[in-house]
């Protein structure tokens, strides 16, 4: 291992984090220097017993030095926030289009889905000049996602999804760990982010020995599981239709709404309780245990896939 | 008052009764009141603790020498980092200075002749050294390695190690904090003596006043968090579990609630000490008296509204780390004027080179550092990088280490001759401060640096890239050590062997000074009375041209 | 005149200072017990927020004819513990004395009517766990807080009958006077434990109940 598998700016984001840090580096640097300057000269020239003319000092109230310093301080970290807050709000949004890898992190292992049904286990395959997002969830207790050379790093929760997301620039084999304590092995947790170029993955994903991409998989599930029997417009059962339903507002029984994100389409299949639609029996079972992290994940990528097909116009 | 009292009182002879003849058996020490001695027996305790949490440290500091370890297994190195946080944070840091000089000094410098509530005081020791010592027997024996954060859902249903215990311990602990607290508020409150208004107080009482009010009002939030963690373990009450409706994240805000007032109070006593020794070593008044007070209230109440800072990556919303981002950064104001203010202190002063002033400086050159550091910590993009890492250990560790522990022993020497009446030796102590401050340097610079290349926190095995900052860490944690042992020794030979120290060696102008060393029980031998600002070193709009002792007027006179 | 003599404590100069102290004391030790059910409360509150519907069901399980005759016996217990306070401050002793006991055994009956209550509870399985028999999910967290609130608050109140008995055998064998600065104290708290309750009732009583 090199320590460039850690230090490289494997995006432009990480630029600007990293000149973020150089800018406030500089600016502490000065800092330093004007504190421990004036100590030392203070010190060289008043050392008691020293000769040096003392004369003045300023007066009790000297507050025109006081608040000049204090507006000066106040300015200078108002303009360090503003710099720092606008690269915030930039890398904030993941963008609408983007290749989505499902994580599943466990104590003390990372597993990787990729949406043509590649899976790994502590490495990440990932397409340069390609927005990447991954949509990450814990089954035990919490840990963090930390890739180095992006400069990125999110804790990952159980029984939540949580982003990252990311274009990187340079390919290579660059490594990540997990940054939040999570028991004994917490420190042998991790693995290896390869950035390739969207050909290379193109092909290594052709390669890999998963068949079905994750919706088709998706689909077998959502019939084995029996999810069809209620969710299909023939249905004798009044359930809600799934097509469509991605990325909408759901009016729930309780008069509240939601977003139909990936997070709400797992609660309805563990915590059906909570998400009721309105107008609709509370009739859908509870799959707690039934389905593991791996097989939500291909279920909702099934029902984003509805929508999909839906704006295409096509039938399901 | 026209009255003019020498200042410089000489010492009472041997037998005119200190507070130390007060009763020479063990008892009479365990069932004091009297607060100089409860400070003594905080002082004994702590740092007791405080080198139990240094060896925890150190065997840490020792097996990562090499990436794949040397002789721990990883529970037992996560349970000696866990160790050492819980001892440092909770049974060292938070007491240290408000419990020894603030229990010492403080009633003596309002011209009190106790704290309010004396027998209370004694109980807040007991309950500080009972919960301490269970916590540490419990540590010791099967220990705990969750770290000293508690996140659940590790430490309510994964962790196989004795958290409750743990937690107990603490929580009792944590009573002693806001015993301590109240009694302190009450105290300034109530017991300043004729003459010693508010703005008359010395800058170390009103960083009591306010460490206390944070301590009262945050400790408890601490209390709630373990006890719903130890509930959630114990009865499987489901409080954090998302499956019934909850959130981890509801542990973490009402624990960083109660844990970042927690890291002010932890600096707020120092910069109390600081100004006291900058002001009597450079013979100047505290520059800015004014800015200074509304510095150390604007910390205590701003630091309430900050927590957020420590969950940017925690999954908060973004606005939220919007809005925690820019009070962080505002929070840092007061604390940048305090150092200029106390860099301003030394223009034009007459400055000694004594083991007081050598810490002091000390934790100037480091807070300031310490303090920079946390601005990247407040940039959020920064953070996301950085947060986990070794960075984020050694920011803290400027602030805490290189802050509060020189400020520790800044007063620890200052004050030494008023607890003890003996003088320590000044060579050895210069010695040991200046290694001090090499020693931390060594041992945390490489950190930041490691933290900054990507070495994550609370990690036994690590990349090999990151060894050689490993070894020069613990290089300089070595220094360190031997750093803190010379103080152990000469401070203890002084006591035996060390010069008669007269009333007031420092030629200081506080009021405690004004009375002979050690005092007598009642602090004073006639009630006193307070005629003057604080720090009356030199005259107002010049500065001494010779720096004479004896223009340094007392605040008061109480002999 | 002996009496006030020996109420004086060190290091008050006078008993009116030593009053005023323990009174300031007493608030600031409450400003963190407000802390405390404050972050127990917040707690509820995110969460009630968060499953309005799984409290609505879960609350109303709860006993609240029990909760009802504990919230008239904590109201009758801080009347008598104010009566028992203005005694003091006129020396009336025996009326104190009397008003303590009260208090304390109002208190006392408080803690009966709980544990019968708590007996019920656990009757309908309603703690968190295998046999909880509410759904959806989160009520058992409402349950989860039920016990944790009456239970931390029948703590501060357990503590507060063995502070008034032992304040009530202190004055009795005139041990400290009445009029010191002890009953102040005394009655700020036990004003405070029954603050505690008059929020926890509501919230978990009547929060589904229309």
């Amino acid at each position: 291992m090199n320590i460039s598998q850690f230090t490289t700016e494997a995006s432009d984001y990480a630029v600007k984090v990293d000149h973020l840090f150089y800018l406030e580096s500089i600016i502490s640097g000065l800092v330093v220097l004007l504190v421990s300057g004036l100590i030392i000269v203070f010190f060289a020239l008043y050392y008691r017993g020293s000769s040096t003319p003392r004369g003045e000092v300023p007066e009790r109230k000297s507050h025109e030095i006081e608040i000049g310093w204090t507006v000066a301080t106040l300015f200078s970290f108002l303009f360090l926030f503003w710099w720092a807050a606008s690269d915030q709000l930039t890398a904030l949004a993941p963008p609408k289009q983007a290749l989505e890898i499902h994580v599943v992190a466990k104590q003390w292992m990372w597993r990787f889905q990729h949406p043509s049904g590649a899976r790994e286990i502590d490495e990440l395959h990932v397409p340069a000049h390609t927005n990447v997002r991954l949509a990450m969830t814990s089954q035990d207790v919490i840990h963090d996602l930390y890739l180095p050379a992006l400069r990125l790093k999110q804790d990952i929760l159980p029984d939540r999804y949580t982003y990252e997301w990311f274009n990187a620039t340079k390919t290579g084999i660059f490594h990540f760990t997990c940054a939040e304590f999570c028991g004994t092995d917490h420190s042998i947790m991790a693995g290896s982010l390869v950035i390739m170029t969207p050909e290379d993955y193109a092909r290594w994903t052709a390669a890999q020995p998963e068949g079905d991409d994750l919706a088709h998989q998706g689909k077998a599930l959502f019939h084995s599981l029996g999810c069809s029997g209620c969710h299909t417009p023939g249905s004798s059962v009044h359930a809600p239709d799934l097509h469509g339903v991605y990325g909408h507002v759901v009016h729930l029984s309780d008069g509240s709404t939601r977003v139909a994100d990936e997070a709400y389409l797992r609660d309805c299949m563990l915590l059906p309780d909570t998400t009721r639609v309105a107008g609709f029996p509370p009739i859908m079972p509870n799959f707690t245990g039934a389905v593991d992290e791996g097989q939500i994940f291909e279920l909702v990528a099934y029902i984003k896939s509805l929508s999909a097909d839906q704006d295409a116009g096509a039938q399901e | 008052m026209t009255d003019v009292t020498l200042p410089f009182a000489p010492p009472l002879d041997a037998g005119g009764g200190s507070y130390l003849d007060e009763g020479h058996t063990i008892l009479s020490w365990l069932t004091t009141t009297d607060h100089k001695r409860i400070a003594i027996l905080y002082a004994l305790s702590i740092t007791l603790f405080f080198f139990i949490g240094g060896v925890a440290i150190g065997l840490v500091r020792l097996e990562l020498i090499s990436p794949t370890g040397l002789f721990l297994t990883s529970d037992e190195y996560n349970r000696l980092f866990t160790i050492h946080g819980i001892i440092m944070v909770w049974f060292f840091l938070v007491p240290s200075i408000p419990a020894t000089m603030g229990n010492f000094i403080l009633p003596m410098m309002i011209g009190a002749p106790d704290v309010a509530f004396p027998r209370l005081n004694l109980l807040s020791w007991y309950l500080y050294v009972g919960g301490a010592a269970f916590t540490v027997y419990v540590l010791l024996s099967g220990g705990v390695d969750t770290g000293w954060t508690f996140y659940p859902p590790f430490s309510s249903d994964y962790s196989h190690s004795n958290v409750i215990a743990a937690a107990a311990g603490v929580f009792v602990v944590g009573f002693s904090s806001i015993a301590t607290g109240v009694n302190f508020l009450a105290t300034i409150h109530m017991l300043r003596c004729p003459g010693m208004t508010w703005f008359r107080l010395p800058l170390f009482a009103w960083s009591m006043y306010v460490v206390s009010m944070v301590m009262v009002l945050a400790t408890p939030v601490l209390a709630m968090s373990l006890l719903l963690i130890s509930a959630e373990r114990y009865f499987g009450l489901p409080i954090f579990d998302p499956r019934a409706g909850g959130d981890p994240l509801l542990f973490q805000h009402l624990f960083w609630f109660y844990s970042h007032p927690a890291v002010y109070i932890m600096i707020l006593p120092a910069m109390g000490v600081v100004s006291e020794v900058f002001a009597c070593f450079a013979r100047r008044r505290v520059f800015g008296y004014g800015f200074m007070v509304f510095s150390l209230m604007t910390i205590g109440v701003v630091g309430f509204m900050v927590w957020g800072h420590h969950m940017f990556v925690a999954g908060q919303s973004p606005l939220a780390n919007l809005v925690f981002s820019f009070l962080s950064f505002i929070v840092a104001v007061p604390s940048a004027i305090k150092v200029f203010n106390w860099t301003a202190t030394l223009y034009r002063g007459h400055i000694g080179f004594e083991a007081p002033m050598i810490y002091a400086l000390g934790f100037l050159g480091l807070f300031t550092i310490g303090g920079l550091t946390g601005l990247f910590l407040a940039s959020v993009p920064i953070d996301i990088a950085t947060t986990d890492s070794y960075f984020v250990v050694a920011h803290f560790h400027t602030i805490m280490v290189g802050g509060t522990v020189s400020a520790f022993m800044a007063g620890i020497h200052y004050w030494w001759p008023k607890v003890t009446g003996k003088l320590y030796n000044e060579f050895w102590a210069q010695f040991a401060a200046i290694t001090m401050f090499l020693g931390f340097n060594v041992t945390f610079l490489p950190q930041f640096v490691m933290g900054w290349l990507g070495m994550p926190r609370r990690y036994h095995y690590y990349p090999d890239v990151f060894q050689i900052w490993h070894i020069l860490s613990s290089g300089g944690a070595v220094i360190l050590a031997v750093a803190y042992l010379m103080p152990l020794v000469y401070l203890t030979w002084s006591l035996f062997y060390g010069e008669k120290s007269p009333g007031n060696p420092w030629h200081a102008t506080g009021l405690e000074w004004q009375t002979p060393s050690p005092p007598p029980k009642s602090n004073f031998l006639r009630p006193p009375r307070v005629n003057a600002e604080p720090y009356d070193y030199h005259d107002f709009g010049r500065a001494e041209e010779t720096g004479d002792e004896s223009r340094a007027r007392p605040q008061g006179d109480a002999s | 005149m002996s009496d006030a003599a020996g109420a004086l404590r060190e290091p008050w100069p006078n008993l009116q200072l030593q009053r005023q102290g323990v009174g300031l004391g007493m608030w600031m030790f409450l400003a963190s017990e407000v802390l405390f059910f404050a972050a127990l409360f917040c707690g509820y509150a995110v969460y009630r927020s968060f499953n309005a519907e799984a409290f609505r069901i879960a609350s109303a399980h709860t006993e609240i004819v029990y909760g009802s005759i504990n919230t008239v016996l904590l109201l009758t217990s801080s009347l008598t513990m104010t009566v028992a306070l203005r005694a003091a401050t006129v020396q009336l002793r025996g009326l104190t004395l009397f008003c303590l006991a009260a208090t304390a055994a109002l208190g006392a009956a408080f803690l009966v009517c709980k544990g019968l209550e708590y007996h019920e509870d656990l009757k309908q399985h309603l703690f968190p766990g295998p046999h909880f028999p509410l759904s959806p999910p989160a009520t058992q967290m409402f349950w989860g807080f039920y016990w944790i609130m009456t239970g931390i608050h029948a703590v501060h109140l357990t503590g507060g009958i063995l502070v008034v008995l032992l304040v009530f055998t202190l004055f009795k064998r005139r041990t400290v006077p009445v009029q010191g600065s002890t009953m102040e104290g005394v009655a700020i708290y036990w004003h405070f434990v029954d603050s505690v309750w008059l929020v926890l009732y509501p919230l978990l009583y009547l929060a589904g109940r229309p």
